[in-house]
């Protein structure tokens, strides 16, 4: 096995790229679950993303454009959430799931004609001045776009929930519907609106996977990377700085495999293919067995809202 | 002003009826959605519907496949029902599916070439302890450090997905097989053949757990203290504790079946239809399963009679595919949308639909 060829910048640099679709479908589904609402589609809405995002790019030839129509498209699949959950008051579980099974199903069927095509290719945005900066340069500052708007994100929605007045009302809904419906806070709007956004921000994950990460578009791209997301909400304890170091961890174990398989380390390819996989379970573990682990859970979270007068 | 007013009771009527209506509804947005791909919609609804049933050409062939595809979904729905009623959320059957068959398929491939009655029973009580242990891992995780088993079971899918890649490709690979991965045909090895017992109805004994499973079922939820404590736990958590209903063996109870029964689906099909150990032979029946309980209502009955129609979209989407090109994407698409129009429709069952007249504020 030859070691050496890992370069150490190259690894930490890529890093960044493989966190990015699981920090933004992760930071997306935060702020669903800080309103109280569990959204399982995850994985369903990233796919869809990833091929709104695929044709529009490929047959506009902008990245850009691409990037707009995957959280549309993410945002769109997310309604049909919104719509059984908040208007037909469906359980949040079974409806989250059926919103993964119909999105694998329909980006499998959108992309039929666009498998093996190539997608315009998306510039570095290189930060002058700083993208020169031995070791850390490269590592942080020759990026696209979308991996410096996933970290102005993380701090946007961290402040958002912290300081602004919507996003109390956010919370109080997340905490207390109920308290929150007696103050005239429009809990159905509050959280139609939050799975609004939980959906562009998984479309937009989906479409860096299929865009920038890969780049290009295959059945079952996503390949679980919005379950781990799930997953890193449990573990960033829905706070949003945290979901950035699980993000991050999640990626770095992610890349790590992917160079040991391509530098043939002496470990079963499957065993290191599953270890994302065993990361997160051992994680949800770790996180669970502390005493509080759950308790910083929004109280409402899952519970359906029915007002009844 | 239409307002919903909660029922005091579910209605008995609209739960029987919204499952009907709900395919009756998918059936028109299905069309909706043939038509808008370019193909006739009438044409599509009636090769997946009613072709692989009475088409003179097809139905020799496709009738029997009913049950063959049933059989599994069957099996795990049972089994999945019993934790969905009780909010214990097991969404990794296609994990336990998988690590039935394998746990089946390496015990019976150990005895290799030896021919003896006893090697496909032995197959079958390691299939199912295989799904069964795969479950308890989610399980044991969730009664002992309170882990989110929706999470985990997931996250166990794609685990095992690598463990029978490995399976197909080293430790259980044909040695006899020119190099190419999947294992020995399990279906040509008398000892571990899992045949079609009445010729021409696809009848194998995966069928036969299968209508099992439903009678057993039965009985459990309807006439046994286990099944009571089940619904109960589902519709008061709170109540049932105070009854002294032992929520973390039910969790045990609940997830331990589903994955016994996930666990013998999949070693019935590796010794059966599928024949072998291959990298693709998780077909998803896992997933599905899911649609399938819900759509016959979390109730044995129901499952069986939902089983049957979900085999049919899958034996009825291959004709379609066949004979008019339509994608085999658009089967999944369709079976989501079924799930979906159940379940919002389910609002008619606990809520009533009130015209009211808007109150002076």
């Amino acid at each position: 096995m030859d070691f050496g060829s890992i370069n150490p910048v190259v690894l930490l640099a890529s890093l960044m790229v493989a966190s990015t679709p699981i920090l933004l479908a992760a930071l997306g589904e935060m702020v669903v679950e800080k309103s109280g609402v569990l959204n399982l589609g995850v994985e369903g809405m990233m796919i869809t993303g990833a091929v709104c995002g695929f044709i529009v790019a490929v047959e506009s030839g902008s990245p850009t454009l691409g990037f707009i129509a995957a959280a549309l498209g993410g945002m769109a699949l997310s309604m049909v959430f919104a719509l059984l959950t908040q208007v037909f008051l469906t359980t949040q579980v079974p409806a989250g799931l059926a919103l993964t099974l119909m999105g694998v199903g329909l980006a499998s069927l959108l992309g039929q004609n666009y498998q093996g095509l190539k997608p315009p290719p998306v510039t570095d945005l290189n930060i002058p001045g700083l993208d020169h900066i031995p070791v850390i340069g490269p590592i942080l500052f020759q990026h696209d776009m979308i991996v410096y708007v996933s970290l102005l994100s993380i701090a946007g929605v961290w402040a958002f929930l912290k300081y602004s007045r919507a996003g109390l009302i956010l919370r109080a809904v997340g905490e207390n519907h109920s308290a929150a419906h007696a103050l005239g806070y429009p809990v159905r709007m509050v959280r139609i609106v939050a799975i609004g956004f939980g959906g562009a921000m998984a479309g937009l994950g989906g479409a860096y996977i299929s865009l920038i990460r890969v780049p290009q578009w295959t059945d079952g791209i996503t390949a679980g990377y919005g379950w781990i997301a799930l997953a890193i909400v449990v573990f960033a304890s829905w706070k949003a700085w945290r979901i950035l170091i699980g993000a991050y961890l999640f990626g770095g174990i992610t890349v790590l495999q992917l160079n040991l398989q391509a530098a043939g380390a002496k470990v079963p390819v499957e065993l290191l293919s599953m270890s994302p996989f065993l990361a997160t379970i051992v994680v949800l573990v770790v996180i669970s067995a502390r005493r509080h682990g759950a308790s910083n859970a929004p109280a409402m979270l899952g519970r359906i809202f029915h007002a009844s007068h | 002003m239409i307002k919903f007013v909660k029922r005091p009771e579910p209605s008995k009527a609209w739960t029987i009826a919204t499952p009907i209506l709900a395919v009756i509804l998918t059936m028109i947005l299905g069309g909706v959605l043939f038509a808008l791909m370019g193909k006739d919609p009438f044409a599509a609804i009636r090769t997946i519907f009613w072709d692989p049933l009475f088409n003179d050409q097809f139905a020799a062939y496709s009738r029997p496949q009913l049950l063959v595809k049933a059989a599994p979904l069957i099996l795990i729905a049972i089994g999945l029902s019993l934790g969905f009623k009780a909010g214990i959320w097991n969404i990794g059957a296609e994990g336990q599916y998988i690590m039935g068959a394998l746990a089946g398929a390496a015990v019976g491939l150990a005895f290799y070439p030896t021919d003896a009655w006893w090697i496909f029973p032995l197959m079958v009580i390691a299939g199912g302890i295989g799904g069964f242990l795969w479950a308890m891992i989610p399980a044991i995780l969730k009664t002992r450090f309170n882990t989110n088993e929706i999470l985990v079971s997931l996250m166990l899918v794609y685990i095992a997905e690598q463990l029978l890649a490995s399976a197909a490709l080293s430790w259980l690979r044909n040695p006899e097989g020119n190099g190419f991965p999947g294992s020995r045909n399990l279906s040509q090895i008398p000892a571990m053949s899992n045949p079609e017992l009445i010729a021409g109805t696809g009848t194998h004994w995966g069928v036969v757990a299968a209508f099992a499973a439903v009678v057993a079922a039965y009985v459990l939820i309807n006439k046994h203290m286990l099944g009571f404590q089940i619904r109960l736990t589902g519709e008061s958590p709170r109540a049932a504790r105070f009854a002294g209903v032992k929520d973390k063996l039910l969790v045990l109870f609940c997830l331990g079946t589903a994955g016994v029964l996930s666990g013998l689906a999949g070693l019935f099909e590796v010794t059966g239809p599928a024949g072998q150990i291959s990298i693709d032979f998780g077909a998803g029946y896992g997933f599905t399963a899911i649609i399938v309980a819900f759509l016959g209502r979390l109730h044995p009955v129901g499952i069986l009679l939902a089983g049957l129609l979900l085999a049919l979209t899958f034996i009825g989407g291959e004709l379609a595919q066949f004979m008019l090109g339509l994608p085999s994407a658009s089967i999944q698409v369709f079976q989501g949308m079924l799930l979906m129009t159940l379940l919002g429709m389910d609002i008619f069952v606990n809520y009533r639909l009130m015209v009211v007249k808007k109150e002076a504020l």
